[in-house]
Parts: C-alpha cells; sequence; structure tokens
C-alpha cells in the first residue's frame, strides 16, 4: 500500500491544554505545509511525527505511513527523514563518513556502499568531495550534504522543520527547489512547517495551522 | 494482529527497562559516594562517643594552637584564594597578560600538593634557592641563616602554599561558569553607567558567579583546614595542625591513642562546621555590603588602580610554583651544591640511578591506581550522565556528588578500612584504588557533566530518524564528539588519584606505597636528591596527562581528515 502520510486525529496535549491537532492526509509527492508563529505547536507536530515527543506530552490519535501504524513505533522504525534548520552534520566525521553513517547497514559490501555515497554526492553536485571536513564547506554545500545524508537512509517520508530559513535568499530558493524536486522523484509525502509565506507558495499543497 | 501486538508493546517494556536503569544508577553514584564517608565517619569518630578519648584529648597542650592552625590557615587561604581568583577575572581577562595565566592553569592544577609543597619548600627554605640566588652580593649570609620560613609557627609559609595550589582550581571552576553568567554583557551595562572595571564586575558579575563557585571553594575551605600532606611539609611542627596530629596518632602502629584520635576526629569536624558557618555568615555579609553600595551608586573607578599591582601579584604567583617545580628538577641531578652557590657545582644522575628501580616500581603502582580509579569514575560518570540524558531526569543534586570533598578526610578514611572489612577489603591495590574513587569521581563527574549537558541533543535526533539507535548514537555519535572533554575529564582524574596521600595511608595500611607516600616519607629524612626525584615524578606524570588530553583530539582531528574516507 502506498498511499502516503496520514494523520488521523492526531492530538497532543500538555496537562490538558490541547498544543497540536492535526486531521490530514499527504498523498506521495505532495507538501503539507503547517504555518504559524512561533510557539503555535509546529515544532511539537514535528516530534510527534517524528517520534521524539518529550515524555511530558501526551500523544492521541493516529499515524499511519504507507498504510503502516507508527503511532507507536521509536523514530528508528518510522523511516521518516528529517531536516532542520540547522545542518546538524557530525563534526568528527567526513562528508563520505556522514553518509555512511545514514547508509542502511544491509547494503554490502564496502565497495557498494562507496559507490552509493558517490552517486548521491554526484547527484548533489559534490562530486569529490566525500573526504572534506564538513566545517570547511559552505552554507548550500552542507545544507546538500544534509539532504544527501537523510535520502540515504531510504526514508518514505519528510518532515522539514523549517529547513531554509537559515539560508539567505538566494540559497533558500535553490536548497528548497532541490529538496522539492527530490521529494517528489521519489513519491515522498512532504510535512513542511515554516513561518514563510514564500515556502508554502512554492510548495504548492495545502495549507493548515498546527491546531484549528 | 501479532506484529502489531508486538510492536505496541515495545515501548513501554523499553521504558520500564529505561526507568529501572535510570534509577539505578541515580541511586548508585550517590550511594558510592555517600555510603563509605557517612560509615566511615561513624567507625572513625565512634570511639570518642564511649571512652575517655575526650578527656585525653582536652588534657594534650597542643590542643588550642592546633585547633587555631586548622581555622586561621584553611579560612585564611580559602578566603585569600577566593579573593584573588575573583581580582585576576575583574582586572585582567582582558589583558595580553591573562592569555598566559589560562596558558599554564592546567599544568598548574595538574601538579600534586606534595610536590608543590616539596618544591616551594627547597624554594624558600634559609638554604633554598632564593637564599642562594641572592646570597652572599645581597644578604650577606655565607651561612643559611637561622630563620623559620619553613614551619613558620603560625602556619603562614602553609597559607601560602594553600594559596598557591587552590588558586589555579577556583581560576579553572569560576573560567568554565563565566559564560554562562553573561559577564560580558553585564560589564558593559556597567561601564556604560560609569563604574570602573573592578568594581562593576564585582558588583555585576560575581553575585551571578558566586554560586557556581560555591561548593568548590567550601571544598577548599575543608581541604585548606584539614590537608595533611601540604601541612605536614610546610605547616608549624610543634604542634603541628591538628589534622596532622590526628593522623600521626592514627597511624601509631600499637593503635595506642585510637580513641584520643577519634575525639580529636569529631572535634576535627566541628571546626569544620564553625568554618563553614562563619563562611556563611561573611557571605551574607558581603552580599549585604555589596547591596549597600549598589544602593549608593558608588562607582568606585580608582579600583581600577590596582590593576597592575594584581598583575605582578599573579605573575610572581605563577613564578614561583614554576621556579618550585624547576627548583625540585635542579635538586634532583645536583651534585656538590654548597651554599650560597647558585648553581651545583656539577650535574649527576646518581640520585637516579641510585632510585630508578624503586622508583620505577612506585611509579607504576601510582599510574596503575589512577588509571584503574579514572576509568571506573569515567564509566559511572557517563552512565550517570547519559541516564539522566535518557529519561531527562533532573540533574543529581551537587551537594550529593561534593560530599567526599567537604567531609574531611582524615574524619573518615580511618574508619573506612574497619568499615569495609566485612566487604571482604583488604587494605591492598583493590581497597586503596576504590578509596581514590571517592575523590576521583566527583572531579570527574563535575568536569563532564557541563560539556555532556551541552551536547546538541538534535544531532540525535536527527541520528534517530536516520535509524541510528540509542546506543550506536551513543557510541559512534556522543562519545567521539566529547572526546575532548572526557580526555580533560581522565586528567583531571589521574591527577586527582596521583595527588592522593592519606587514602593511601590510611587504607593501604603502609603496604602500598606510591610516588606521594614516598616522597612524603622521605621528606621528613633530609635526602633532597631523592625527595626530588620522588617530588619531581609525581608533578610530571599528571602534567603529561594534561598534555597528552589537550594534543590527542587535535592530532586525531588531523589525521581523520587527512585519510580520506573515513
Amino acid at each position: 500500500m502506498n498511499n502516503g502520510l496520514q494523520l488521523l486525529d492526531m492530538k497532543v496535549t500538555l496537562s490538558g491544554r490541547i498544543v497540536t491537532l492535526v486531521n490530514a492526509h499527504v498523498p506521495p509527492g505532495q507538501v503539507l505545509t503547517v504555518m504559524g508563529p512561533s510557539g503555535s505547536g509546529k515544532s511539537t507536530l514535528l516530534a510527534a511525527l517524528t517520534g521524539t515527543l518529550d515524555p511530558v506530552f501526551h500523544l492521541s490519535g493516529q499515524i499511519l505511513l504507507n498504510g503502516r501504524d507508527i503511532t507507536d513505533l521509536p523514530p528508528q522504525q518510522r523511516r521518516i527523514g528529517l531536516l532542520f534548520q540547522d545542518d546538524l552534520l557530525f563534526p568528527h566525521l567526513t562528508v563520505a563518513g556522514n553518509l555512511a553513517f545514514a547508509l542502511p547497514a544491509v547494503v554490502t559490501p564496502m565497495s557498494a556502499r562507496q559507490s552509493q555515497i558517490e552517486a548521491a554526492l554526484a547527484d548533489m553536485g559534490l562530486a569529490g568531495f566525500g573526504p572534506r571536513n564538513p566545517a570547511t564547506l559552505s552554507g548550500g554545500q552542507r545544507a546538500r550534504v544534509a539532504l544527501a545524508r537523510c535520502l540515504l537512509s531510504n526514508p518514505q517520508a519528510l518532515a522539514l522543520d523549517e529547513p531554509f530559513s537559515r539560508l539567505d535568499t538566494d540559497l533558500r530558493a535553490r536548497i528548497r527547489d532541490l529538496v522539492f524536486r527530490h521529494a517528489r522523484t521519489r513519491n515522498l509525502p512532504v510535512i513542511l512547517v515554516t513561518h514563510d509565506p514564500e515556502d508554502a507558495r512554492v510548495a504548492g499543497g495545502p495549507v493548515i495551522a498546527p491546531h484549528p | 494482529m501479532l506484529r502489531r501486538g508486538l510492536v505496541q508493546t515495545g515501548p513501554p517494556v523499553r521504558l520500564v527497562r529505561s526507568v529501572r536503569l535510570v534509577r539505578s544508577v541515580r541511586l548508585l553514584l550517590p550511594l558510592l559516594l555517600g555510603l563509605p564517608v557517612l560509615l566511615g565517619f561513624a567507625a572513625t569518630v565512634g570511639p570518642a562517643l564511649h571512652s575517655g578519648g575526650m578527656t585525653e584529648l582536652a588534657s594534650w597542650p597542643g590542643l588550642p594552637r592546633a585547633a587555631l592552625l586548622s581555622l586561621g590557615t584553611g579560612l585564611g587561604a580559602t578566603l585569600a584564594a577566593l579573593v584573588l581568583t575573583l581580582l585576576i577575572l575583574a582586572a585582567l581577562t582582558d589583558r595580553p597578560l591573562f592569555r598566559w595565566v589560562q596558558a599554564s592553569l592546567s599544568p598548574l592544577l595538574a601538579i600534586p600538593h606534595a610536590a608543590a609543597a616539596l618544591g616551594l619548600a627547597f624554594l624558600i627554605a634559609p638554604s633554598g634557592w632564593i637564599a642562594r640566588l641572592l646570597s652572599p652580593w645581597a644578604t650577606g649570609w655565607q651561612q643559611p641563616p637561622d630563620l623559620l620560613i619553613l614551619n613558620d609557627p603560625y602556619g603562614v609559609t602553609l597559607t601560602l602554599g594553600l594559596v598557591l595550589k587552590e588558586l589555579p582550581f577556583l581560576l579553572i571552576v569560576a573560567l568554565a561558569a563565566l559564560p554562562q553568567t553573561g559577564a560580558h554583557r553585564r560589564l558593559q551595562v556597567a561601564r556604560s553607567f560609569c563604574y570602573g572595571d573592578i568594581a562593576g564586575f564585582l558588583l555585576t558579575v560575581v553575585p551571578a558567579l558566586y554560586p557556581a563557585l560555591r561548593l568548590p571553594v567550601l571544598a577548599v575551605l575543608t581541604y585548606a583546614m584539614t590537608n595533611v600532606d601540604m601541612a605536614q611539609i610546610l605547616g608549624p611542627t610543634t604542634p603541628p595542625t591538628l589534622a596532622v596530629q590526628i593522623t600521626r596518632w592514627m597511624t601509631e602502629p600499637a593503635l595506642a591513642h585510637r580513641d584520643l584520635a577519634a575525639a580529636a576526629a569529631l572535634l576535627q569536624t566541628g571546626l569544620v562546621l564553625v568554618a563553614l558557618a562563619l563562611w556563611a555568615l561573611g557571605e551574607a555579609a558581603v552580599a549585604r555590603t555589596g547591596t549597600h553600595l549598589t544602593l549608593h551608586g558608588l562607582r568606585v573607578p580608582s579600583l581600577d588602580h590596582a590593576r597592575p599591582l594584581i598583575a605582578a601579584l599573579t605573575a610572581t604567583m605563577i613564578t614561583v610554583l614554576t621556579l618550585a617545580i624547576a627548583s625540585l628538577a635542579l635538586w634532583s641531578i645536583a651534585g656538590l651544591w654548597p651554599f650560597p652557590a647558585p648553581l651545583p657545582q656539577n650535574l649527576t644522575l646518581a640520585a637516579w640511578s641510585h632510585a630508578a628501580p624503586a622508583l620505577a616500581a612506585t611509579a607504576a603502582t601510582s599510574l596503575l591506581i589512577g588509571v584503574l580509579a579514572t576509568v571506573a569514575a569515567l564509566t559511572l560518570t557517563l552512565a550517570a550522565l547519559q541516564a539522566e540524558h535518557r529519561m531527562a531526569a533532573p540533574p543529581i543534586p551537587p551537594l550529593l556528588i561534593y560530599l567526599p570533598l567537604i567531609v574531611p578526610q582524615i574524619c573518615f578514611l580511618p574508619g573506612l578500612e574497619a568499615a569495609a572489612l566485612p566487604l571482604g577489603a583488604s587494605g591492598g591495590l583493590a581497597s586503596v584504588t576504590a578509596a581514590h574513587l571517592l575523590f576521583v569521581l566527583p572531579y570527574t563527574y563535575l568536569t563532564l557533566s557541563g560539556p555532556f549537558r551541552a551536547w546538541d541533543a538534535r544531532i540525535g535526533t536527527v541520528a534517530a530518524t536516520l535509524g541510528a539507535s540509542t546506543s550506536r548514537i551513543f557510541w559512534r555519535l556522543r562519545l567521539p564528539m566529547l572526546l575532548a572533554p572526557i580526555l580533560t575529564a581522565a586528567a583531571v582524574g589521574l591527577a586527582v588519584s596521583m595527588a592522593q596521600y592519606l587514602p593511601t595511608l590510611l587504607v593501604g595500611g603502609g603496604r602500598v606505597s606510591t610516588l606521594t607516600t614516598e616522597a612524603l616519607a622521605l621528606a621528613s629524612g633530609g635526602n633532597r636528591r631523592l625527595t626530588s626525584a620522588y617530588g619531581l615524578l609525581q608533578a610530571l606524570l599528571p602534567i603529561a596527562g594534561f598534555l597528552i588530553a589537550a594534543g590527542l583530539p587535535k592530532w586525531l582531528h588531523h589525521r581523520r581528515f587527512a585519510a580520506g574516507f573515513a
């Protein structure tokens, strides 16, 4: 079954108060944009989706990914890729090391892993960047490595937490197009959290608030 | 359906296990540190309650003087070290001199108390290096003068030695806490109101900084009042400080004065409590004065004229401590060195080669105890911090961690062996290592907890969504990213263990000898060359530890990013 991401009355409460309440269906290749001012529960919604909700919150409802109930699964088993506003590359690993960390262990032997990593880098216009120290890359290059790392883990959906807000205007448009293009090519449902109307416009899909 | 059921019961089972893990580790650490202290204390002072120890103690003629020495040197040294720490931070942080101060802090911190005291003694004694450098041209001395510079009856030299050693510790703690106080912005505001730099720092930054310094300062106060290694080398002799006298009674072979020692240990505890109370009163008085000054709007810009004086004092302290270690090095290779020659007539490795076999064996024992205690301490520290992180549990109250540092060693270590005997403890290497762990663990925990908690948890979140398990995130990401602070904590742990005197002496029952116990035993014998060799090695090993801890991460980083595919 490949029908995307379904949030069925997904509700997060904090000591009785509703933080976020969403009922939505994101078909493969589509982007659902969640807009709202800071403190409106956007990040809580993403945390509930990725399984990293702080235990003080209470979650009810159901999250289905391609028909699979992932509501109570740990983040490792959900297969939802996450991009933050910071690239959060692992500073002690090379670019290739960062990608190898994400590539599932079932991909063997080493030569196959290496060629997949090199292909992923070439795909992002970063051929030959494998041995580089992440700290020596530009902001745009780091964002692309973060995207490549996320996609190499073979996710079935993407969760984007204001991933373009730290980039300057010109770069923002290019990285945004890149992310959306890859999501469409792979038929991934995407949930984008942002406060930038331009993000929502380019995403093209429906726009909702974190709670009614 | 079965699959679905399994999946749904999965997380709660993990949760229960995690809760158990957290509870046990969170309980384990305070128990591990608190229980030995309490049991040891009870066993140490217990005999005082039902014997003639108290009356025996009351009739000891040295009592008033020994007790006053403990209070005076302890309070004096702590106050001087704290005031100097704050003045250095207030006056020098933005000066070029401060880089030099900062660079010298870790090696100075690494020098064990005993080595610092021995070096200082060989530097300032009537026959020491300074007297030789000044004689006879400035002093006219052809013979070492008959001056009581060392072991002076008022404990002035001891106080000076304590200040020299505690200043780097308090400075390092303060520097680590300073960024969280927003010192820079506070100072900018104060300056914009025409406050002097020093007055601005004391009135706006210190109130935010002091809470982080409080427990370390109390640990310094306890140590300064009750230490034995420095007091034995630099302190008065007839009578010595109370802690030194208790140690003598406790280590007498026939245990003839065990009750007397127990009564004295109880008194020592009382004295520390009195000092802590006095300190708390002082804190309140200073806080009131500060508020008073602020209300009057006194800007005291003239305080800034003291800056050159503070700089000179700081440079002198660092130079003296450096010269102290240099004098150990020089004495250990000195041939014939008659007074008042400024340098030895010839240099020889005789002391080193003569002592080599014993020295190597003793150094190996010291290192073994230090490495074992440090590895155990790091493991427990990381387990406790990781457990705290996984359950988002509140931190263990710092006072519980500081307990072994705030209860005087001499008041619980003597009873520790008796308390541990039923557990099969033998007073061998293992018991000594366990005793060292009591003092190493607080330092590794305090060094590592800040950086561990400051780690960006979103890295873990991203890694989890990439499919990494909790343990993979811990081993492959968190530990490697925290390599530098972990190595620093290890160096601190090793230095703390290498410096321990009483735990080795009292728990080892004389059967375990380390560089520290040997150096102190030799110090009373008068063989300067041999004593210097032991003292120097005792200082060099921890310093080497700090150098490795500082260099290794850089080297690994360089190697990794030069090698290519990781």
